[in-house]
């Protein structure tokens, strides 16, 4: 006869026994990350796209930042410093002549020469829309030495340090020529840089784990580190980046001591990490990211300006970014489009945006200009959680102004795809979506798509806007910082007027780190260099 | 038996392509654009249709599929269009977790949930079958990944006892890989235990009714092989069926508790490939799950023969 009890002690003690013996069978296991010559981080997003140029990916950037080195960058203050080289500008202001520094060597042993500048800087030039300005008025650049850089222009282009040091969109890393001269339509095959980190290969599994491994030839600059700029020293021997799908599990990870770092925390499960004292929950730096609303200017009712200003005025900074952030600690009424704590930010004319909603005025503009009903084609990604709600809070201020409102929910993908189409809505078109910038991609004329007005060829939306790209050219053509700021201003104004987008504020995503990771540098792009890991 | 299992392998021909020719099409009428994906938020639309020439992706579509179809047939599963890497290589990364994790939760659940069902039919209409039977309810209705959280907050967080996430391979040690893996398949085992216990339940009840029991009872053969070699025996048809088919599912991917224990396996890669419009990744996923579904079948219907012999091929 068989024995009830036997089995039911052996059934019941089963599970507690593999719970116990893999416990025991792994003396080591919970002590992953105690380490102290790897950081374990968890990125917003897995690392698919290796090619830094192709894309924008933020994620592809950060990569870029870990195995290239670039030519000049922007420390704290916007401005912009050496990095691999010097520079000396001629009196006309047509000539940049670029010294690389010495020491400068690429994973492969291999120094870095001026063609591999010169190569670089061509492919980038021909995907980034700032490069492709330069470019436009690029006479010559060249090397005529392996240390030195000459880029001949046909008519001044003063900002060109400013482009050319930008760190976000796509900043223009150098690599070998030979990875260089791959087209700029194509991935890279090679992935080698002159950076502080080498990039492990085989390591490497898209989207899911990276590693980055300390390049013990890189010679840092000596002068501190300051944004993108400044010496670049790395402490630790090896980065690994892991994507964690489940936000949750990342943060259970990081109180139990399993990763080191949190690149972006949902601000709904910080009270599980502020209360542990192991953990720093923070803001990496104050400028953070805006969420914006985009018209379409092409189709009825966005092609009529009044309209969009009555879509304006009904739209309610506070009550979107309350919604997006709930904690107004992570958030900043902001009416300012090149963001509110940027040299060229100014909010003037943005009372509209920043004073709340304003019913009343949005129902008088949509008399005004005889709107007849024609329905909004509100496009709402469901799966991009920093993207959800924009929608849902515009449907409803629009809707209580007097617009009809069709919200339509589709993954992000399809937004991508569906907002590339110039076709009538009845063909598959759109009127509206939302999306984030980080600010210092809109932190200027020349690096805010948003502000291109050349109709077809600007940024989804299609603003056929001739004033504004005046406006633009005289932003180039301006040689001082008041003239420029001058200039942004009345850019600013006439966006307030013409809303050739809505600026909806500001917001910050928080990091979470233990207490052992230390001296991170403040800046909008989390970079690994200068950072240190103690004992727990 | 060799005849019917070589038919069985030949009509998976006609099965794969069709497969192959649907998914193809599905992802093709789907909206999505793996070019604006790849070139990110600031493209231009002139910088997009560059990059979809170069992938191919404005192609006839006929082509295009041609193309793909000629790569199968080469034993090449193409390319992935965002990490430029092999997509071969890819899956074969992806396939040591979820097969790993998948035999651990399928000999857990088998393991407990087999001698359960046998004893909840033994002991029917008792308090043991009426646990057995709420254990079941509650398996398949609290959902996978509350199952999930609830076993990290014990076992991980409060106890320490194991990581909360992560996947080791067994070559980076035993311990390791065990003390990652046993939560995940715990989690999946919750489900797979209440199906399998019910269903062997099911099945044993009613073999516990036949004559030949009655008659190896009266002969006074001792209950426990009665019941495991006498009824179970002739009760697993059934009880092999949902093992087969479960396993198929687990293989092709369990994206929640893949997602919650941070695991990098099949279902993870595959929703990541759809939510990027990855094709090439996409349509080898597909392919692939359809295989195990087909070849799995094929295993659970060969070893009935096994278990009951008057099963012939």
């Amino acid at each position: 006869m068989l024995t009830l009890g036997a089995t039911r002690k052996n059934t019941r003690s089963l599970a507690a026994a593999l719970l116990m013996g893999t416990a025991l069978l792994a003396p080591g296991a919970l002590a992953a990350q105690e380490d102290e010559t790897t950081i374990t981080a968890v990125m917003h997003s897995g690392l698919r796209v290796l090619d830094p140029v192709i894309t924008t990916a933020h994620i592809t950037r950060n990569h870029g930042y870990m195995i290239y080195d670039v030519l000049t960058a922007v420390d704290e203050n916007f401005t912009p410093q050496p990095q691999m080289a010097d520079w000396e500008t001629s009196e006309d202001g047509l000539t940049y002549t670029f010294t690389l520094r010495d020491g400068l060597m690429f994973h492969d042993g291999a120094p870095v020469t001026g063609k591999d500048v010169v190569a670089s800087l061509s492919r980038w030039g021909k995907k980034d829309s700032g490069g492709q300005l330069i470019f436009d008025v690029t006479e010559s650049l060249e090397a005529p030495d392996d240390k030195t850089i000459v880029w001949t222009l046909s008519k001044p282009f003063p900002p060109l340090l400013d482009v050319i040091s930008k760190q976000s969109a796509v900043p223009p890393f150098i690599m070998p020529a030979r990875v260089a001269a791959t087209s700029a339509d194509e991935t890279i095959t090679e992935y080698i840089g002159s950076g502080p980190f080498v990039f492990n290969v085989d390591e490497y599994e898209p989207g899911v784990n990276v590693t980055y491994e300390k390049f013990d030839d890189y010679v840092p600059r000596d002068e501190p580190a300051s944004w993108m700029a400044g010496g670049k020293v790395a402490n630790v021997d090896n980065v690994v980046w892991t994507t964690m799908p489940d936000a949750l599990t990342a943060i259970n990870a990081l109180s139990a001591g399993e990763i080191d770092y949190i690149e972006q925390v949902q601000i709904d499960l910080m009270p599980i990490l502020t209360s542990n004292p192991d953990v720093i929950v923070e803001k990496r730096d104050e400028l953070g990211y805006v969420t914006i609303g985009r018209p379409n200017h092409l189709h009825p009712p966005f092609d009529n300006k009044l309209i969009r200003q009555a879509a304006m005025a009904a739209l309610d900074q506070e009550s979107m970014l309350a919604t997006m952030q709930g904690d107004p600690v992570y958030y900043n009424v902001c009416g300012a489009i090149f963001g509110c704590s940027t040299p060229l930010g100014d909010e003037a004319g943005s009372e509209v945006l920043t004073g709340g909603a304003n019913i009343e005025a949005a129902k008088a503009l949509l008399e005004e200009a005889g709107y007849d009903g024609t329905p909004i084609v509100l496009m709402a990604p469901t799966d991009v959680i920093s993207l959800i709600n924009q929608p849902v809070v515009a449907a409803q201020a629009l809707r209580e102004a007097g617009f009809e409102v069709d919200m339509q929910s589709m993954d992000w993908q399809s937004v991508v795809q569906r907002r590339a189409q110039q076709n009538p809505v009845s063909e598959g078109g759109w009127n509206m979506f939302f999306t984030n910038w980080m600010v210092p991609e809109i932190s200027d004329p020349l690096i805010n798509v948003m502000v291109n007005g050349r109709g077809d060829e600007a940024w989804f939306g299609w603003p056929t806007d001739s004033e504004i790209e005046e406006l633009r050219a005289e932003f180039v053509a301006a040689s001082d910082e008041a003239t420029k700021k001058a200039v942004a201003v009345k850019i600013q104004e006439h966006v307030m007027d013409n809303v050739n987008y809505v600026m909806m504020g500001e917001y910050i995503i928080p990091q979470a780190r233990r207490a052992t990771i230390d001296n991170m540098i403040p800046s909008p792009v989390p970079v690994f260099w200068n950072m240190t890991k103690s004992a727990e | 038996m060799f005849l019917y299992i070589l038919k069985r392998v030949l009509a998976t021909i006609p099965v794969m392509l069709i497969v192959a020719i649907f998914v193809f099409l599905l992802l093709r009428l789907t909206p999505g654009d793996p070019a604006a994906i790849l070139a990110g938020d600031a493209a231009t639309p002139e910088q997009l249709e560059r990059i979809r020439d170069r992938l191919g992706l404005n192609d006839p579509l006929l082509t295009q599929f041609m193309n793909w179809v000629g790569q199968l047939l080469r034993g090449d599963l193409g390319t992935s269009l965002l990490s430029n890497t092999s997509v071969a290589g890819m899956v074969a990364d992806r396939l040591g977790p979820t097969i790993n994790i998948a035999m651990m939760t399928i000999t857990i659940s088998v393991l407990l949930a087999v001698p359960m069902g046998v004893i909840a039919a033994w002991r029917h209409r008792t308090w043991i079958d009426f646990l057995v039977m709420s254990f079941s309810v509650l398996g398949f209705s609290v959902p996978v990944f509350v199952i999930g959280y609830i076993l990290i907050q014990i076992f991980a967080i409060e106890l320490r006892w194991v990581p909360v996430q992560g996947y080791k391979t067994p070559s980076d040690g035993l311990g390791a890989f065990f003390s990652r893996a046993i939560l995940p398949s715990l989690t999946l085992a919750t489900i797979y235990i209440a199906l399998i216990a019910r269903m062997t339940r099911a099945s044993m009840l009613e073999v516990l009714g036949e004559d030949y029991i009655r008659t190896a009872r009266a002969k006074g053969v001792r209950e426990n092989v009665v019941l495991f070699r006498h009824a179970l025996r002739n009760a697993a048809v059934p009880i092999l069926t949902i093992i087969g088919t479960g396993f198929a599912l687990l293989i092709s991917g369990v994206v929640v508790t893949e997602s919650v224990f941070n695991i990098p396996g099949i279902g993870r890669l595959t929703v990541d490939a759809i939510l990027a419009r990855d094709y090439p990744v996409i349509q080898a996923m597909i392919l692939l799950t359809a295989g195990i579904y087909v070849f799995v079948n094929l295993l659970v219907d060969v070893s009935y023969s096994f278990f009951d012999p008057r099963i012939r091929y």
